[in-house]
């Protein structure tokens, strides 16, 4: 016996929606989830007519959702927003390559200009030269400090006003488990924000429209929409200690599936005790983009891969901020401890 | 104030040197007898030194139980409480260097009929403890978790706290209470030196007999026991069930504790226990209370106040000391007792926290510090309670505010408002007394949190006589949660049910009156 859609009552329901637990015919899934979508953006005041909103565009299941929904509520309520593919390169053969083309098709169908920012312009480095001097087991480090500044850097290549990133509500619960898990209360305040002001020069503001879409619905989208998009994972292993807020975060949503909304709810409403110090943000004085410190993680990761040293931005060296930007040499012993990399 | 506190630092310095010959790291004499972490190796004589003395240190550090004050030790029979309880004895015994000046009491919350325990295995349970408190020669409370349906609705209301005492009469206290020890040359314990500023609300209470009624009686009345038994029957999932159980458990102890002339409780969370409990609070959607769930004191109730004093301590320190030291304790099997890891929300939790302790030795501790951070709800100062909008279960400032921005509950009911029925046709609630579509809506379970209590008229409430309260509007976001995986609230115990009929109407004779009140910040509940 055909289940019926819960919503329409008339259609037979192609699926149960992992959010709710509602049996939905696939029109009544697709307006829901798009729905929900419009209703973040309006709650939460994400965009303002006229704006230019660069889609940071990884060629993966969420960024392309997200330029699918995205042009299509743009149509549907008029937000008359300029929208934008936003790509980084970070060079990893085999797997940018495959999921660029993805994105570059993804221009096509959806009629979007795209952007794409290389590490290698950027830096002088692709991810690969990095691994090779690196080793597998830091890469992630720079892999995602790099990425964060190419963003931004593509973005004011293209005067774009706002950059909307693909993080779904799993992601965003997953870093409050990891922020409680590392004991990261600066970032454990931050990290449930749908959005963030333009925090100094050089930064874009940033949004996430999908913070409440969980990521199995993600898919279903994708799925019945028959969006294309490339499903492999960074072939550069992923952060070990968010691998295990991951898999706790599943275990969670098996037990009880509202519990990835419980996470953010309960992110968003811890009080933090005031007086707890809180680092102070200003601006790296070699490129300008902010940091807590004289120099910001990029700057010091780039002089590391550059002079040979790569764990100069990996542990906590702020002492020695003032001898690069002073482009002074590093003392023997210095050199011997930055220079041991465990591959 | 504690030269006793200085003396630890240094000892905390000295911890950090490694101990290569198997020394004490304390004394340098005596032979190590245990490690509690890499290089803390302890002989016998130091790790009880530095074991009683934390205690004392985060009761003076704190500040908050004042000399002569009753206060009430909720012992489970497990190892920390059990320890906890070994603490306060330690610390009240006629020898001790610096003494403890409270009044203490006992007592011990029966589960048993909620975790499906035959009669024997309770009574046999309750016989070894009454065993162990008779030899502490405090009064002591054995209270069985049917109780819940004798409680009064008065438990639900968080009591302003009594007359504020102000700042430095902790010191006045102490030393008016030692004066007065020293006039009548003895203070130990039971014999009642009271502050003054609790004598008049306790005295007529401490003439009351120590024991409580139900002592040493079967546990309650065989309708009550049902009754228990169809509440529990109630509860889906077991995540509902635990969390259900800690807040009637948590209401008893409260109740009992009023009624008995307590203004203090003492709980046992060790530091590992705080440290799942954080995790899986959050992941119940508590993140709005966990400074108040998790913190040295709690005073959500007002007049009576929860202490956690073991909070410092991690469960592996304490299994020594009660090893080492003869401290007994009994395993009661729980609720999640043999359950498999992803039975429950708090279960799976557990197991997480205790896999990644073996991995990474610090993730208690990292967990324990995030809590410390968090900011401790403000204290119940303002003597109109009734103005902020308390959780009917959990007590917990209410962290359902309908607005119009985003936030994660905002987005679920959208989400469930887009999944039903676009435009409800008024055929169709009619339609919806056939048993059939009851059922249906009633069991479908997860997620349908418009769909069954809400609104009123809805398919669950139409066809049952009484009327079922509306409770949703009165709970905090995780409460409801606990509620919507009940197949139903009747079976919730009467005390409950009453409070929010009152609530309700309060509620309603507000809207009536609405015209005419200048103050609208008044929002005794929260909007429906
Ligand atoms: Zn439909
Ligand atoms: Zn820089
Ligand atoms: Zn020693
Ligand atoms: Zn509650």
């Amino acid at each position: 016996m055909p289940i019926l859609c819960s919503s329409c009552g008339q259609k037979r329901a192609v699926l149960k929606r992992p959010k709710t637990g509602h049996s939905l015919c696939k029109e009544c899934f697709f307006w829901a989830f798009e729905e929900e979508v419009h209703q973040t953006i309006v709650s939460a005041h994400l965009f303002n007519p006229g704006e230019t909103v660069g889609i940071g565009a990884s060629g993966g299941k969420d960024s392309t959702v997200l330029a699918h929904v995205l042009k299509v509520l743009n149509e549907r309520y008029n937000y008359g927003l300029k929208l934008l593919l936003l790509s980084v390169d970070e060079g990893i053969t085999g797997y940018r390559d495959d999921s660029l083309e993805t994105v570059k098709r993804n221009q096509q169908q959806y009629e979007l200009p795209l952007k794409i920012v290389s590490y290698e312009e950027l830096y002088g480095w692709t991810m690969d030269a990095i691994v090779k001097q690196v080793g597998l087991k830091n890469n992630c480090t720079f892999c995602g400090v790099f990425r964060r500044q190419a963003l931004d850097r593509g973005a004011m290549m293209l005067n774009v006003d706002k950059i909307c990133t693909g993080h779904n509500a799993d992601d965003v619960a997953e870093t409050v488990l990891m922020n409680v898990l590392r004991g990261d209360i600066a970032r454990l305040r931050r990290c449930t924000a749908i959005s963030t002001a333009s925090e100094g020069e050089g930064v874009v503001p940033r949004c996430k429209p999908l913070k409440y879409a969980y990521e199995k619905e993600i898919v279903l989208y994708a799925y019945f929409k028959k969006l294309d998009y490339f499903s492999t994972e960074c072939i550069y292993s992923p952060n070990a200690y968010r691998g295990y807020a991951r898999a706790f975060l599943k275990d969670l949503e098996s037990v009880r599936p509202s519990a990835i909304m419980d996470v953010i709810h309960s992110g968003e409403n811890l009080s933090v005790r005031e007086g707890v110090r809180m680092p102070v943000q200003g601006n790296c004085t070699r490129c300008g983009y902010i940091s807590s410190q004289a120099l910001c993680k990029s700057c010091v990761l780039l002089e590391g891969l550059n002079r040979g040293l790569p764990r100069l931005g990996i542990g906590k060296h702020h002492r020695l901020h003032g001898k690069i930007l002073a482009q002074e040499p590093l003392t023997q012993e210095e050199e011997r401890k930055l220079k041991a990399i465990d591959f | 104030m504690c030269q006793v506190d200085e003396e630890y630092n240094e000892q905390l310095e000295k911890r950090t040197v490694p101990s290569v010959s198997q020394r004490c790291v304390k004394c340098k004499e005596g032979t190590a007898a245990l490690i509690i972490r890499a290089g803390d190796a302890f002989c016998r004589g130091c790790f009880k030194d530095y074991f009683v003395h934390k205690f004392r240190a985060m009761l003076g550090k704190n500040r908050l139980i004042f000399p002569g004050e009753r206060v009430l030790l909720a012992v489970s029979g497990g190892q920390a409480s059990s320890s906890m309880l070994a603490q306060v004895q330690e610390g009240l015994s006629r020898n001790a260097p610096k003494k403890l000046r409270f009044t203490p009491g006992i007592i011990y919350i029966d589960e048993g009929g909620a975790c499906g325990q035959s009669m024997e295995e309770r009574e046999g349970v309750i016989a070894e403890l009454e065993t162990m408190f008779r030899a502490t020669g405090y009064p002591f409370h054995i209270v069985h978790l049917e109780q819940v349906f004798d409680l009064p609705i008065s438990v639900l209301e968080a009591v302003s706290s009594a007359p504020q005492r102000p700042e430095g009469s902790y010191k006045a206290a102490v030393e008016q209470f030692v004066q007065n020890a020293r006039v009548k040359g003895s203070c130990s314990p039971g014999e009642g030196h009271m502050d003054p500023a609790v004598l008049d609300a306790q005295i007529q209470l401490s003439h009351l007999d120590t024991q409580d009624l139900a002592n040493g009686t079967p546990p309650s009345s065989l309708q009550h026991q049902q009754d228990l038994e169809r509440l529990f029957a109630s509860v889906r999932t077991l995540t509902a069930k635990e969390d259900m159980l800690q807040t009637l458990r948590q209401h008893l102890i409260v109740h009992t504790a009023r009624t008995k002339g307590y203004t203090k409780v003492m709980m046992g969370d060790s530091c590992s226990r705080l440290a799942v409990k954080l995790l899986s609070n959050i992941s119940l959607g508590r993140g709005a209370s966990l400074a108040v769930d998790t913190g040295f004191s709690d005073q959500r109730y007002g007049d009576v106040i929860i202490v956690r004093p073991m909070r410092d301590y991690s469960s592996k320190e304490i299994a020594f000391y009660n090893r080492m030291f003869g401290v007994p304790s009994i395993f009661i099997p729980g609720l999640d007792t043999k359950a498999p890891e992803k039975a429950s929300i708090q279960h799976l939790t557990e197991s997480f926290v205790t896999m990644l302790q073996a991995d990474f030795p610090s993730t208690v501790s990292t967990i324990y510090r995030t809590s410390e951070k968090l900011h401790t709800a403000r204290p119940p100062h303002s003597s109109e309670m009734e103005t902020v909008a308390k959780c009917l279960l959990c007590l917990c400032a209410l962290d359902t505010k309908e607005a119009e921005e985003a936030s994660a509950f905002h987005a679920t009911l959208v989400s469930e408002r887009l999944s039903e029925k676009r435009v409800p046709e008024s055929a169709q609630v009619g339609s919806a007394s056939t048993a059939d579509t009851v059922g249906q809506c009633c069991s479908s379970g997860v997620g349908q949190e418009g769909g069954c209590s809400s609104r009123g008229q809805g398919c669950c409430s139409s066809n049952l006589t009484p009327v079922t309260p509306d409770l949703k509007s009165l709970l905090c976001y995780s409460c409801r949660l606990t509620i919507k995986d009940m197949t139903g609230v009747e079976s919730l115990p009467p005390y409950i049910v009453s409070e929010a009929e009152r609530r309700h109407r309060r509620s309603q004779m507000k809207k009536e009156i609405s015209e005419f009140l200048l103050d609208d910040e008044e929002d005794e509940v929260a909007a429906s």
